[in-house]
């Protein structure tokens, strides 16, 4: 990923910041510039989510693209917020402790890096709330 | 709008050509088509290619151009479009040139799809066909291709009585299919305990489980439905041609396990078709992954949500079943160069329905083609019949 591909994201992947819809009160993270329920008349403002969610469905990644290949293998998930939107992270624990309805919360960590001198990407992966 | 029919059909041997480059692949599978249609490069209206990502895996964009071109088309000038989606741009292809002829803008027309993946590494083209989800919230984080569908798998078995062996035999049968043909990339049986005892890719999916990385091509013409017996004896109806979109990503799906646009696309065509599911001899589905395959049967309403397993474990999904799925061997064996296996899909329904299937022949009139891009972000369904 280009680095003002990256960087232009930035308050989003670090801090979990997503939008809402003033017009419907629905949530978007990933953040949407558009309510797809009201269209043209939401009032689309950025929303800073609490981090805490719930695992919905899980797989252990063990072959992954050239980026990812030295972290294998890692737990990937669809983890739905409190505030009800869905989002693709990892969760930061053992293969064997992932679980669907796992309680998770969100923790600022290293993602990717392009190659050995380029951009590290840092942004958002979950972990087990006990 | 008019009737369409398909007069010709072509193919590449799908594998790993080494040595044949992308616009070979492409000639020799358009070479095939319109030889077995009787029609001549001057007869041509239009070309139509489905391909995901020359740009990443040949490092060449403007292939509509570059296609005509050493099709020998380009001193004629017939007009040629780049359709994409992803892995379903050889369907939207199809689906393109059927639009065209059937407006009656454009009379005879070829639907090709081409994807020569093999010039890059492995690691590479997991990389790329990531970018068939969504790069910056998916990818990003770390999800490959396998590990969305995983993640479907996960789901699904959590949900409902799947078993890991019911999941293995799909790829037992569609290896069994692509054992009788002779295009297909693989064609060696393999056993349950092949599958269970392979590699994790992302659980619960293993190596056999995954569709391979293949080079290959595919090319079929299409006419009006009233000029068809001009060039043959066997034309092959375009009964339905529909197309549904949902979110890009995964995790912003209604049900994780139940393709949307897979339902709406499946409706529309039995829609505009009048027909149902009890009129379909033969399904040709994307079984990208098994799981993928259990889903479409499901999601195209040949059964109740959680039941294809138990079919698929029962023979019913098999060559000499009630409903025989993938008899090219599917995507799973049969292989899956992106851009092309929509328009394969197509070549082998028109083989069945012409009863040129050879070892893999059943007994068919009605076949159904269904084509998805990324994990169901982009779904097409064709009916055929003769």
């Amino acid at each position: 990923m280009s680095v003002s591909r990256f960087w232009r994201k930035i308050p989003q992947r670090y801090n979990l910041i997503g939008t809402q819809c003033t017009t419907c009160g629905r949530y978007f993270y990933p953040p949407r510039s558009l309510c797809p329920d009201c269209r043209r008349s939401g009032k689309i403002v950025d929303h800073k989510f609490n981090g805490e969610g719930t695992v919905v469905t899980y797989t252990v990644v063990r072959s992954a693209s050239d980026q990812f290949e030295n972290t294998t293998p890692y737990v990937l998930a669809i983890v739905e917020l409190d505030e009800g939107p869905r989002l693709t992270s990892q969760i930061a624990c053992l293969p064997e402790e992932a679980k669907i309805g796992m309680r998770v919360h969100s923790v600022f960590r290293r993602i990717a890096a392009d190659g050995e001198s380029g951009v590290i990407h840092y942004g958002t992966k979950f972990v087990p709330t006990e | 709008m008019r009737d369409v029919a398909v007069i010709g059909v072509g193919c590449t041997e799908f594998g790993e050509h080494w040595g044949t480059s992308f616009r070979d692949l492409f000639v020799k599978a358009g070479a095939l088509a319109l030889e077995d249609a009787g029609v001549t490069g001057e007869n041509l209206d239009a070309l139509y290619v489905g391909n995901m990502s020359a740009g990443r895996f040949v490092e060449q964009e403007h292939i509509g151009a570059l296609i005509a071109d050493y099709a020998g088309l380009a001193t004629n000038h017939v007009p040629s479009t780049r359709v994409e989606a992803a892995c379903a741009s050889g369907g939207l292809a199809f689906r393109q040139a059927v639009i065209a002829v059937a407006s009656g803008m454009e009379d005879i027309v070829v639907a090709a799809g081409v994807e020569k993946m093999t010039d890059v590494g492995t690691g590479a083209s997991v990389d790329m066909l990531a970018s068939a989800a969504d790069r910056e919230w998916e990818g990003f984080a770390g999800a490959t291709f396998p590990g969305l569908y995983a993640m479907i798998a996960t789901d699904y078995m959590h949900r409902y009585p799947l078993t890991r062996e019911q999941l293995a035999q799909v790829a037992v049968k569609n290896h069994e299919n692509g054992a009788r043909n002779p295009i297909a990339q693989f064609q060696n049986r393999i056993t349950i305990d092949t599958v269970l005892n392979s590699s994790l890719v992302a659980d619960p999916l293993r190596l056999f489980d995954c569709s391979p990385i293949t080079d290959g091509a595919a090319a079929v013409v299409v006419v009006p439905l009233e000029r068809a017996r001009e060039f043959t004896d066997s034309p092959v109806r375009v009964l339905a041609s529909a197309q549904a979109s949902d979110t890009i990503a995964l995790h912003d799906r209604r049900d994780i396990s139940t393709l949307d646009a897979s339902v709406a696309a499946g409706k529309r065509a039995f829609s505009q078709a009048g027909l149902t599911h009890k009129d379909i001899d033969m399904l040709e589905v994307h079984d990208c992954f098994t799981i993928a395959e259990i889903c479409a049967i499901e999601d195209l309403g040949f059964c109740k949500k959680g039941e294809a397993g138990r079919l698929t474990e029962e023979g019913v999904t098999a060559l000499g079943g009630k409903i025989p799925v993938n008899t090219s061997g599917g995507l799973k064996a049969c292989g899956h160069p992106v851009g092309a296996t929509g328009i394969k899909q197509i070549y082998e329904i028109v083989n069945q329905l012409r009863g040129d299937a050879g070892a893999r022949q059943v007994d068919a009139e009605i076949g159904m083609a269904h084509n998805v891009g990324g994990t169901g972000a982009t779904v097409v369904v064709h009916i055929l019949g003769v």
